[in-house]
């Protein structure tokens, strides 16, 4: 409770900051933007997390799971340590290397354009959901997957009825990690040509004015905070209610 | 009916877990497979419904071959239950029951019908548990849900892994005895995995002892303890077989069944000149319609007024035991209470005879010198 208390107070604050900055005009020898303006961006922001999440998601949830799987067990140490050399990588770098990379990719080209920071985005977002995917699926207790072998259950209906549900909440605690990370390193974007939040931001860090950054970084922060408190409800919501409860002792 | 033909397993590492295992399990018997760990008891139970694959040899289910069956259609017509239990914890006790009937297509009133009538066989009451979760129940609950679930589609054959090996000795004890009780009732065919060898006379009509892979005797529990084929054997029986032979008599075969009562209504005086006459010291107390009442000993008689009657003066509190009990259970019962004779009663709390020291040992006596022909 008191950390929901936390929260809201933290977004009011956030909220403030942005109509502060906002309403400030004149910020030196620059305009402040304007609301619509900061609409504009938060909305392609949130377009490129959408996207590089989902993604990320539809790979990640299947590479986690397949790697738990017998035949596949021996290359998991591989992709997890691909997925988390993707994180260590700093961000700035990825993206950088997105947009000089020389080829094309089946749609579409590399380079100065927004693709180019949703994949470099999906990258970074890649690990939080491919580690906890594979640890979830890996953690399940043996004895339910025997048992639901021994009663005739397929492979694929084990997946669906006993693994994934059971594997569900500490997916999405990945999948809110991935989102609230993606939103802080989608500020980036702009470098390359990905628009955002960061459009604002980067015009306040090259115009030196304190003003114009927070004026970006507030409203991406609200963003990130709200989105993490938005997952987290669905998080409990799709928690199956029979894990909710404590076992007794006996 | 289970046959199995030279079954053998060898494992990737050469491991021989299993090799050459003969026999056939009777319809509607329940067959222990016995042995100390490692000796391919589990292994070959779980040959049975291919969650390990054969290397050589056949088994064959009503006749026809087990590999020529699909292998997840014919685990979904073998009761499964294994010691862990593996209740899946997202599912009510319903869901978990109903796993194998939704699996087959059941319909849903049909599947609930079944569940409802599963809890009941397994003495749960449907309305309180059919929407609890697994993590609501104690460890006996979730056992008896676990054998319950393993009977969800009424399956003809049932594999059951040391399915009470994770519950404590007291509940085990009435696990078994209630699930002996259902047995009698469904006349599954059924294998059940122990390394307990009292569990094994107690639960088993026959007995497969194991070793190193190698069938090393096929028997009644009675032939098992009494003819033990080799050192093995006897080693594993132990040396007080003659003990755990009570185990195999009921009580109401070793029970004297005439016997003289008295009833609450007579003159204390009168019986305690019958029992003086016949030398008894502890009589029996029956109401009117043949119902234990208590017992009367001759010095509770003689503490009382001449003009007593016998519910007056005798003992309420009397230890009892069913005739169906076993013997090594009702033999506890006259150590720890102190009674030299043991009332035994039958349906409705009737009077069904008395058990004594003497009755008991002359009956173990008997069992030894037949040699477990009987």
């Amino acid at each position: 409770m008191r950390r929901w208390i936390v929260l809201v107070v933290l977004l009011i604050v956030l909220v403030g900051l942005t109509v502060w900055t906002t309403s400030a005009g004149d910020i030196g020898i620059f305009h402040a933007f304007t609301y619509g303006d900061i609409i504009v961006h938060s909305k392609d922001h949130l377009i490129m997390v959408f996207w590089a999440v989902l993604i990320a998601v539809l790979i990640g949830v299947p590479l986690g799971t397949l790697v738990t799987r017998p035949r596949f067990n021996r290359i998991s140490p591989l992709v997890l340590g691909g997925a988390s050399v993707g994180q260590s990588i700093p961000s700035l770098a990825i993206i950088a290397i997105m947009a000089t990379l020389p080829f094309s990719l089946f749609f579409f080209d590399f380079g100065f354009n927004r693709e180019t920071a949703i994949v470099a985005l999906f990258i970074y977002g890649l690990l939080p959901i491919v580690r906890n995917s594979y640890a979830s699926m890996n953690n399940i207790n043996p004895a339910l997957i025997e048992s639901a072998r021994g009663m005739g259950m397929t492979r694929w209906q084990i997946i669906r009825k006993i693994e994934l549900p059971l594997a569900i909440p500490v997916i999405m605690t990945g999948i809110r990690v991935s989102t609230v990370v993606t939103v802080g390193t989608a500020e980036l974007a702009v470098l390359v040509g990905g628009k955002g939040l960061g459009t604002i931001t980067f015009t306040g860090v090259f115009a030196r004015e304190v003003m114009l950054i927070i004026q970006g970084a507030a409203p991406t922060a609200f963003l990130a905070v709200g989105l993490g408190v938005i997952l987290e409800s669905i998080e409990k919501l799709i928690t199956p209610r029979g894990l909710k409860i404590k076992a007794k002792n006996s | 009916m289970i046959k199995l033909e030279k079954v053998t397993k060898v494992y990737a590492d050469g491991t021989r877990a299993v090799n050459g295992m003969n026999f056939e399990v009777e319809q509607g018997e329940l067959c222990v497979f016995l042995g100390p760990s490692g000796c391919g008891k589990t292994t070959t139970m779980k040959m049975i419904n291919r969650l390990i694959p054969i290397t050589s040899g056949n088994i064959y289910i009503d006749g026809v071959d087990n590999t020529k069956i699909n292998a997840s259609e014919l685990r979904r017509n073998i009761g499964y239950a294994i010691q862990e239990i593996g209740l899946f914890p997202h599912l009510t006790v319903g869901q978990n029951i109903e796993t194998v009937p939704v699996l087959k297509g059941w319909s849903k009133s049909q599947r609930r019908e079944r569940a409802e009538e599963l809890l009941e066989l397994v003495r749960m009451k449907p309305s309180e548990f059919i929407d609890k979760y697994p993590n609501e129940l104690s460890g006996g609950q979730r056992q008896r849900v676990g054998v319950a679930r393993a009977l969800g589609a009424d399956p003809p054959i049932l594999l059951m892994d040391e399915p009470f090996g994770a519950i404590d000795p007291i509940n085990r004890v009435e696990l078994q005895s209630e699930f002996l009780k259902i047995q009698q009732k469904i006349k599954k065919t059924i294998i059940f995995v122990t390394h307990d060898i009292y569990e094994a006379i107690k639960m088993g009509d026959r007995i497969a002892l194991m070793k190193d892979g190698k069938l090393v005797q096929y028997d009644t529990p009675a032939d098992l303890l009494y003819q033990p084929k080799d050192e093995f054997v006897e080693g594993f029986v132990g040396a007080d077989r003659a003990l755990k032979g009570l185990q195999l008599l009921r009580v109401k075969e070793v029970m004297t069944g005439t016997y003289t009562t008295a009833n609450i209504e007579e003159k204390a005086e009168v019986v305690r000149k019958r029992m003086e006459a016949e030398g008894i010291d502890l009589l029996p107390v029956v109401d009117n319609s043949g119902r234990f009442a208590g017992s009367v000993s001759i010095s509770d008689i003689m503490s009382s007024s001449r003009a007593a009657n016998v519910k007056d003066v005798m003992n309420q509190s009397e230890a009892t035991s069913d005739v169906n009990a076993v013997l090594n259970e009702a033999l506890s019962l006259m150590l720890s209470s102190g009674l030299k004779t043991l009332p035994i009663v039958g349906e409705d709390n009737r009077l069904a005879g008395i058990l004594t020291f003497d009755a008991i040992q002359e009956a173990l006596h008997e069992a030894v010198k037949a040699g477990g022909t009987k």
